[in-house]
């Protein structure tokens, strides 16, 4: 792709002793689309405000156009923002939320009008310039926030859970809009979420953060196939993680068998995670399984059947569209390409057991995840 | 039928009301329109307030020269109240409310024993072997009593509309470029005219009926228009002549507060007075 813009160097954050962002070190390249993807707290808003110049580092540094920007104010960054809720001014109706910046760099007026309406348009609000900010509803007013970001033609827009106060049809709506308008006016964008779908449909690269550490950098797809730990592999879709040992190339032993696998350079020996994705398993006759398990719950999602199986001891979660009642004896069958292989990581053991799976208790956490920050 | 039992509630207040209030402005409002001497229904006592239009202008001159330096003053203070931690501006809050807790009178007297002839200052300066000044019984002095008894009520509605200004407009404005002063002028200021409005009004009010103040700190020339009702009530000249000024007092209140209720009417976050 094409050339570096900013660099953040051992970008440390601690707010009274409490480390919130350990050694951050991640470039950003000229017309990327890149997600900061994690749960709340895991410092990806710090990340987004320390680049906005909101907030200073305690250490390390930011590199903009190969010089460093520590010391420069926001409002000598030639990088806007779209904040959590938008934060449009009450006092000032539409058009002169949009043409704020505009008007604050001193252009003709003439040239306001054109670039604040053409913009209007760009985020399908041609004729709302006149409407109060109280009176727009929430996604409207999401788009007058972007288009006031926008329309000062900036480097880089920083966007900070844009959608996260929209409903589910909607959101779905402005992410498509979103990837249109960034890739229509090749604008950087630095998004933050905690959203994981969110982050690998619009996303260049994805950077997942916890506890103030990046844990993995890569295309959505390389995160989602590939995940580096225990954390990316769960917080990333649904996966089942278990304990294996590498016997050698191409050859990882679980629940005493011996799988053919597509990994290599590990250690002889070494103990490592194996991730199995619930989507990829195959359900086969008992007789034919690598191993043999009892269904214990059956929930319908719409596309597919999410049914936990029980295999000695250990629970499964496994995504299937054909009905296996509860108490059926099933075998599955795993492909080389459907078994990936991680090094034991701090999060190993914490993640990808099933055995106190509800749907129920998964939404509840979600909610209570959007709920923060 | 809920709404109509919840009339009942109100009574006692109606009552106070129609009693302390509607039935003593309508004696107001009957003196004002009768002849002192015959009792006979009169304009008399309207056309000649004329003649006090000076003491008038003088009493809204005063007034408003005391808001605007209440203003100065206390804007300031209360845009730093709001950006202190929560701990602190309570506290800091606390000490603005203090003076208020203290008699009014005393307050005003305290000043008069700073600044007469023979009082605190002129004593110290006459110590260090400096001039004596008039401190006392200067138009100066009035002003000055008028801003330290009212200046809470300038600082608290701005308080309460400065706090209330979200941090993350203030982001926003310098993420659109603005500099510190652009950020205040676009954005915290417009947005605190509610506070102002208020404040403005509630050093107002009071400030032009006030007759203590100009009294006790005043000189001979001084004459606020509260001095002058007083006077024509208490030294029993002309109580209708009075009445009529009263009305008039009133019915500028009425003027100045519906002025001021227009202009931040339709905004949130002011002090409805």
């Amino acid at each position: 792709m094409s050339k570096e813009l900013i660099r953040l160097r051992d970008l440390t954050m601690e707010f009274d002793g409490e480390r919130i962002l350990d050694r951050i070190n991640l470039y950003i390249n000229d017309h990327e689309f890149l997600t900061l993807l994690g749960p709340s707290g895991c410092g990806k808003t710090t990340t987004l405000r320390i680049i906005g110049g909101f907030l200073n580092p305690t250490e390390g540094t930011v590199i903009f156009d190969g010089k460093c920007i520590n010391e420069l104010p926001p409002y000598e960054r030639q990088i806007n923002t779209v904040f959590q809720r938008y934060a449009l001014f009450p006092h000032l109706n539409v058009f002169d939320n949009i043409a704020f910046g505009l008007k604050v760099a001193k252009l003709p007026k003439e040239e306001i009008a054109q670039r604040v309406n053409h913009m209007l348009e760009v985020v399908s609000l041609k004729g709302y310039g006149h409407r109060n900010i109280g009176s727009l509803s929430g996604g409207q007013q999401q788009r007058v926030a972007i288009a006031r970001a926008l329309v000062n033609q900036p480097k880089v827009l920083l966007l900070d859970e844009p959608l996260g106060a929209l409903d589910l049809r909607l959101r779905k709506d402005m992410q498509i809009e979103l990837k249109r308008i960034q890739q229509a006016m090749g604008i950087t964008f630095i998004y933050v979420t905690h959203d994981q779908e969110e982050a690998l449909s619009m996303s260049d690269t994805v950077v997942v953060m916890d506890k103030g550490r990046i844990q993995q950098i890569g295309k959505p797809e390389d995160i989602y196939n590939e995940p580096k730990n225990a954390f990316v592999a769960d917080f990333i879709g649904e996966s089942n993680i278990l304990d294996g040992v590498m016997l050698e190339d191409y050859k990882v032993r679980f629940f005493g068998r011996t799988f053919q696998c597509v990994d290599k350079g590990f250690a002889p020996n070494e103990s490592v995670d194996v991730v199995i994705r619930p989507e990829d398993i195959d359900i086969v006759e008992p007789e034919n399984g690598h191993l043999v398990g009892t269904v214990t719950s059956v929930t319908f999602k719409g596309l597919n059947y999410d049914i936990i199986v029980e295999f000695k001891g250990f629970k499964w979660l496994i995504q299937t569209t054909d009905y296996q009642p509860e108490g059926a004896t099933i075998g599955i069958r795993l492909n080389p390409e459907d078994i990936h292989i991680m090094h034991k990581s701090e999060y190993s053991g914490m993640f990808g057991d099933y055995s106190s799976y509800s749907a129920e208790y998964d939404e509840l956490t979600a909610d209570a995840a959007d709920e923060e920050e | 039928m809920k709404r109509n039992k919840s009339v009942f509630l109100s009574v006692p207040y109606m009552v106070w009301m129609v009693i302390f209030t509607l039935i003593p402005l309508g004696v107001v409002g009957y003196y004002a329109l009768t002849d002192p001497d015959t009792g006979v229904f009169t304009f008399d006592n309207i056309k000649n307030l004329s003649m006090y239009l000076p003491v008038l202008g003088q009493s809204v001159a005063y007034s408003l020269v005391s808001a605007l330096i209440c203003l100065l003053l206390g804007y300031p203070v209360a845009y730093y109240i709001a950006h202190r931690q929560p701990l602190t501006q309570k506290i800091l809050y606390m000490l603005v409310m203090l003076p208020m807790c203290m008699s009014f009178l005393l307050r005003t007297l305290a000043w008069v024993g700073l600044l007469q002839d023979t009082g605190i200052i002129n004593n110290l300066l006459g110590s260090l072997g400096l001039a004596r000044v008039q401190l006392i019984r200067t138009p100066g002095a009035v002003i000055l009593g008028m801003v330290y008894n009212y200046l809470p009520y300038m600082i608290l509605p701005l308080y309460a509309t400065l706090v209330k200004i979200d941090n993350r407009l203030i982001e926003a404005a310098e993420d659109l470029g603005c500099t510190p002063l652009q950020t205040f002028a676009r954005v915290v200021l417009p947005l605190s005219v509610p506070g102002i409005l208020s404040g403005i009004t509630m050093v107002f009010v009071p400030a032009v009926s006030t007759f203590y103040i100009s009294q006790k700190l005043g000189g001979t020339d001084t004459v606020l228009i509260g001095d002058l009702i007083e006077r024509l009530f208490k030294q029993g000249d002309n109580p209708n002549l009075g009445a009529a000024l009263s009305l008039m007092l009133m019915l500028l209140v009425f003027i100045c507060t519906g002025i001021m209720n227009r202009f931040g009417g339709d905004e949130e976050g002011g002090v409805i007075v």
